[in-house]
């Protein structure tokens, strides 16, 4: 239960946050109205608001945001594939956690959208190289996270397993599994996050289509209006996506 | 009591070490133990840290083989854990978080094979028995220390064992609640009728306790003493302030005080040099 001070609050902190959107939206717009600011630069909000109501109209937004979509969600399934299988084998023993554990952890550390001009030369200006860059980098908080979720399981509860005779499924399915859960899912969840701007990063440097490339596109183009329209609609999808996948997240939690 | 009883458990020579000689970690826990427990007797191993009680616990229950000599468990050589025969209560309470506290009591019965239509029954009678009637549905972590090790202590009674290994199961609670803890223990394994093998640090709860102590010696330990308690159970409370109880209390302090000083110059000795 939430008493209703903490809820009060929770609404004046909801209600700041919206409030200093507002003002932002606002001194964007009087900046400007007041025409010192070159629109090509920057536009006005009226404008940009035009634009995205057109954008979203004609349906021109669809193809590009296909090809996004099908990119997230393939380098997405692969890393989770990847990252959960090798997690899972690597935390079954204590050496190879001790030999890979910080082996993948330096790999992380490395920004690796500095690579996209290698993987554009293995994989070609479509697609597959953003779902390539996307696979990799996600992979490594995924595997973290797994090899931290199964290699860590207190010992105590492992032992107490066994000693009322569990087998190893059982000790996988009420031990292990519910164990290594939650700290597997934030992996995953971050894992998300990370493909989403591996591949909307990749295309807004070198590619064929999405939405990535067409804000690049618009911004060489000098549509700086269309170019913020899309950038808009860019930031509702990858919020809508989060919310699903923190939707996801929160089912699993509570099974 | 009784004289001609059967013997539950026989350790015989047992040895145990950890590594291998020139490792680093190499450690001597046990040495040449042999120990007869007998059925329904509650036995406390009572040493200096490190003695190899905790080792000797775990090599009854089947969760690890010691290095030299057989511990037999009903006339049958140890092989691995028999959920069956042999029940654990940890010092930590070994309960799984994310289970309410009768789904904890049931999951040991799930590993253990029971039908399912017996498990709620069972689990719901023995946490009656340990006073935790009006928490099962609460999850460890809303528990105190000590309602968790009630907890701890239903899910073994449910399993319905013969034996029962406790380790240290109240050494991480305060005075009084090990106190309580105790006096309700000896209630209830009067009534059990089982078997019971206790590891603990302290002097009292082992003389208020058990039939029997078995004094350990330090690093490498062995049983250097058995001292008999001669009271029926269940203990009542006034049982502490007794004269015997003192006299018990202090023969286990005087044969302890000398091996725990060895261990703790073996511990000094044992530091890496700066």
């Amino acid at each position: 239960m939430i008493a209703p001070r903490q809820r009060r609050d929770a609404l004046m902190s909801r209600g700041l946050q919206l409030g200093f959107l507002l003002a932002l939206i606002l001194l964007w717009y009087f900046a400007t109205a007041s025409g010192r600011i070159n629109p090509v630069l920057l536009p006005n909000p009226l404008t940009v608001w035009h634009n995205l109501v057109q954008v979203l109209r004609s349906g021109e937004y669809w193809p590009d945001l296909q090809v996004t979509l099908s990119e997230i969600a393939v380098a997405f399934a692969i890393s989770c594939v990847n990252g959960l299988l090798l997690g899972y084998l690597i935390s079954r023993s204590q050496y190879l956690i001790a030999v890979f554990e910080p082996l993948l952890a330096g790999i992380y550390s490395i920004p690796m959208i500095l690579f996209l001009p290698l993987f554009v030369l293995f994989f070609g200006l479509g697609s597959w190289s953003k779902i390539a860059l996307g696979a990799v980098i996600s992979f490594f908080p995924i595997a973290l996270n797994t090899i931290a979720g199964f290699g860590y399981v207190d010992r105590i509860l492992i032992r107490s397993a066994r000693s009322m005779g569990a087998s190893n499924a059982q000790l996988l399915r009420y031990v292990l599994l519910p164990a290594a859960l939650p700290v597997v899912l934030t992996g995953l969840r971050i894992g998300f996050t990370v493909t989403v701007l591996a591949v909307f990063g990749s295309e807004t440097i070198a590619s064929f289509a999405g939405l990535g490339h067409r804000i690049a596109q618009l911004a060489d183009a000098m549509e700086t209006a269309r170019m913020f329209a899309y950038i808009a609609f860019a930031v509702v999808i990858a919020a809508v996506l989060n919310a699903l996948m923190a939707v996801v997240e929160s089912r699993a939690r509570r099974q | 009591m009784a004289t001609a009883r059967e013997v539950a458990i026989r350790i015989k020579d047992v040895s145990h070490q950890f590594g291998e000689p020139g490792d680093m970690r190499f450690a001597r826990a046990l040495q040449q133990t042999s120990l007869d427990i007998m059925r329904g007797e509650m036995i406390c191993l009572i040493g200096p840290s490190g003695c190899g009680k905790s080792t000797l616990l775990n090599a009854i229950g089947g969760l690890m083989r010691p290095t030299a000599g057989t511990v037999e468990v009903g006339g049958k050589p140890m092989r691995g854990p028999l959920p069956r025969e042999i029940a654990f209560v940890f010092q930590e309470s070994a309960l799984f978080p994310w289970c309410t506290v009768i789904e904890n009591v049931e999951l040991g019965m799930v590993f253990q094979g029971v039908a399912r239509g017996e498990r709620a029954d069972r689990a719901r009678k023995s946490l009656e028995a340990v006073g935790l009637k009006e928490f099962m549905s609460h999850y460890p972590d809303q528990l105190s220390g000590g309602m968790r090790q009630r907890a701890a202590l239903a899910r073994a009674l449910s399993l319905q064992t013969g034996i029962l290994l406790m380790d240290e199961p109240f050494g991480a609670l305060d005075e009084q609640t090990r106190m309580i803890l105790g006096e309700d223990l000896s209630v209830l394994l009067a009534r059990a009728a089982k078997t019971i093998v206790f590891v603990t640090h302290s002097l009292g709860e082992a003389v208020f306790l058990a039939d029997r102590v078995a004094v350990f010696s330090a690093r490498p330990g062995t049983v250097k003493a058995i001292i008999e308690v001669d009271e029926p159970h269940p203990r009542k409370p006034a049982f502490v302030t007794t004269d015997k109880f003192a006299q018990l209390r202090n023969k286990l302090y005087g044969l302890l005080h000398d091996e725990i000083r060895k261990a703790a110059e073996l511990a000094v000795a044992a530091e890496p040099a700066p």
